[in-house]
């Protein structure tokens, strides 16, 4: 061995695990980077040169990006910039509450019937049903029955994400019941609950994440079109697609108020995507090569 | 053949009586008195009173259900409550705009997608391939109405070498019809493109490692008929499955891109219906919209016959 090649190797060594992580999982650095930034804009709003997004200001209306709004402002003389950085929260806790409780409510439901065959049956009729409306269209049928508010989005956004959850977990417990180790633990008379904690559960749990993770993108999406047909978050409270739907009668002449929100929406999103997609190559290294 | 498509078609009934029963119920299951919910926020109790005897609220449960769904097997939807029309001839002027978008950016595409995902499998893992990739998950991200306004601002305000809304039927002329579903079917396609192109890559990259598709380098074949012939016949069966599963997310973005570019079909007499708490409005779009979903899906199911010989129902 010669005594210059081992510095070289000490410092391949010693790449700092930050720098490998990226070098690995390029994706999944670039989603939680843009998620990070986002995520900080949202908590730090007001800090980030923001002015009252609902401070109205007639002698400022429709006005262009300038020194002064640097997003311009709307049609009340709002300021755009404001009203965009303060949007990031909705869709954010949207995002995140759609994929928490869609993800727990699909699991349970998936995990039942997956174990009772007589369940089963009648459940997946109920989910095929529901997967053959399209998403938006229930959201906001179910949006006409209720009275607007963040709460009531998340539950009609959470009702056609759940049946994919569902169906993942299912397919699940249908594939580990017929394995060997799960057979075996009941065999030797593993309790049930414990056969599902030790055995089931945590095999499900790599697909159920990227499975979140592709909800709330979606969720996000949803949360903005149905505040962008008016059946979505209250009016009062500024959301991406708030904004743009007051923004729309004004593309001729404004198309600021429907280019930035719409920008961040779409970085948002990807985000998300480029998150789950690493994810998913991270955690099941045979799929790697296909989608 | 036909044994398979008529047990195919008793299969989808029972997905129908589930999506029916959960569209009636629909107005039951939310809070608060349905009568008062359709009669908004200022009407008085008489008014709530003959909304409620008309729907029929005023009887049980279960023989509203009964009622209803006696009058559906009929084909009546109902009467709407804003129009005062019935349901089904609502539906029936609105089809038609909904029909041709619906059609044409499936074609649309696949047109683009298939071989943009072919290139991308051929030539996996390089630049090209990387790029197409990119593009695919930005395809997912960008949403359909930000998207819309986009084209819009660039084709119509910027370029003003297209019309800004509106929707001229075929009926108007071939060239204007064209002109006026360009926009909408773009910014609608996109999304359905991006899972397609994905999809392709993904079951074109199997089949393109097997062991035949070497051999038929091996015999000296050049690649397009490698590609087209020995590879794509064999890799269409996921693809079409996700053209199919796709339809519901086209059927979606159908409702949102009709708003944005002004077309009259069904997705925006949902929404105005939505807007006017037109319930027997909502039901019979949805329930149309989840028939439109499973008689895609049927047919695709029969494509899967023709593509793959060797599945028999």
């Amino acid at each position: 061995m010669t005594v210059a090649a081992l510095p070289e190797t000490t410092a391949r060594r010693r790449r700092s695990p930050l720098t490998e992580a990226i070098r690995r999982h390029p994706t999944v650095t670039a989603g939680l980077a843009i998620m990070a930034v986002l995520v900080a804009m949202a908590v730090l709003a007001p800090y980030l040169w923001t002015i009252d997004p609902m401070k109205l200001d007639p002698r400022f209306r429709l006005k262009p990006p300038s020194e002064r709004n640097w997003f311009g402002t709307d049609h009340l003389g709002r300021d755009l910039y404001s009203r965009v950085i303060y949007g990031s929260r909705v869709s954010l806790q949207v995002g995140l509450a759609v994929a928490v409780v869609a993800t727990l409510i699909g699991t349970a439901i998936g995990l039942v019937a997956g174990f009772l065959r007589w369940v089963d049956a009648l459940v997946m009729r109920v989910m095929d049903g529901l997967m053959a409306v399209p998403g938006v269209l229930l959201a906001i049928a179910l949006m006409a029955l209720t009275r607007a508010s963040l709460e009531t989005v998340v539950i009609a956004i959470v009702i056609p994400e759940v049946p994919r959850v569902v169906r993942l977990v299912r397919s699940v417990v249908l594939t580990l019941r017929e394995q060997a180790f799960v057979e075996a633990a009941e065999a030797i008379g593993t309790r049930f609950h414990r056969v599902l904690a030790k055995h089931i559960l945590p095999n499900a749990v790599a697909p159920l994440i990227v499975q979140a993770t592709y909800i709330c993108a979606s969720a996000m999406i949803l949360e903005a079109i149905l505040s962008f047909l008016g059946a979505g978050t209250p009016p009062t409270i500024p959301s991406w697609g708030n904004i743009m739907a007051e923004g729309r009668q004004y593309v001729r002449v404004a198309f600021w108020l429907l280019g930035f929100p719409g920008l961040f929406l779409t970085l948002t999103v990807l985000a998300v995507n480029l998150l789950g997609d690493g994810l998913r190559d991270m955690l099941d290294p045979r799929m790697r090569r296909r989608l | 053949m036909y044994a398979f498509m008529a047990r195919r078609l008793l299969a989808s009934i029972p997905v129908i009586v589930v999506v029916a029963a959960f569209v009636f119920l629909l107005l039951h299951i939310a809070p608060g008195d349905p009568a008062a919910i359709i009669a908004g926020d200022i009407a008085t109790e008489a008014q709530i009173q003959s909304i409620r005897v008309r729907l029929g609220l005023d009887q049980p449960l279960h023989v509203q259900f009964f009622q209803w769904a006696a009058h559906l097997v009929r084909g009546d939807l109902g009467t709407s409550i804003f129009s005062n029309l019935p349901v089904s001839r609502l539906i029936g002027q609105r089809l038609e705009p909904t029909i041709a978008l619906t059609v044409l950016t499936m074609i649309f595409a696949i047109v683009v997608a298939v071989p943009i995902g072919v290139i991308a499998a051929w030539r996996a893992g390089t630049w090209i391939d990387r790029s197409i990739m990119g593009f695919a998950v930005l395809g997912f991200s960008v949403p359909v109405f930000a998207l819309g306004y986009f084209l819009i601002w660039v084709f119509a305000v910027r370029l003003e070498v297209l019309p800004v809304q509106g929707y001229q039927p075929l009926s108007a002329g071939l060239g204007k019809f064209l002109e006026s579903i360009l926009l909408p079917s773009l910014a609608l396609g996109i999304v359905y493109i991006a899972l397609i192109a994905r999809m392709t890559r993904a079951s074109m990259i199997e089949v393109l490692s097997q062991d035949y598709v070497r051999t038929a380098h091996a015999k000296g074949l050049s690649q397009l008929p490698i590609l087209l012939i020995h590879a794509l016949k064999p890799a269409s069966v996921p693809i079409v499955t996700t053209i199919g599963i796709g339809v519901a997310l086209l059927l979606g973005g159908v409702v949102v891109t009709e708003s944005v570019f002004n077309i009259p079909g069904l997705g925006r007499l949902t929404v105005d219906a939505i807007l006017h708490r037109d319930y027997p409005v909502i039901q019979g779009v949805i329930l149309v919209f989840a028939v439109i979903y499973l008689a895609i899906n049927l047919a695709v199911d029969l494509i899967y016959t023709v593509l793959d010989p060797r599945i028999r129902y």
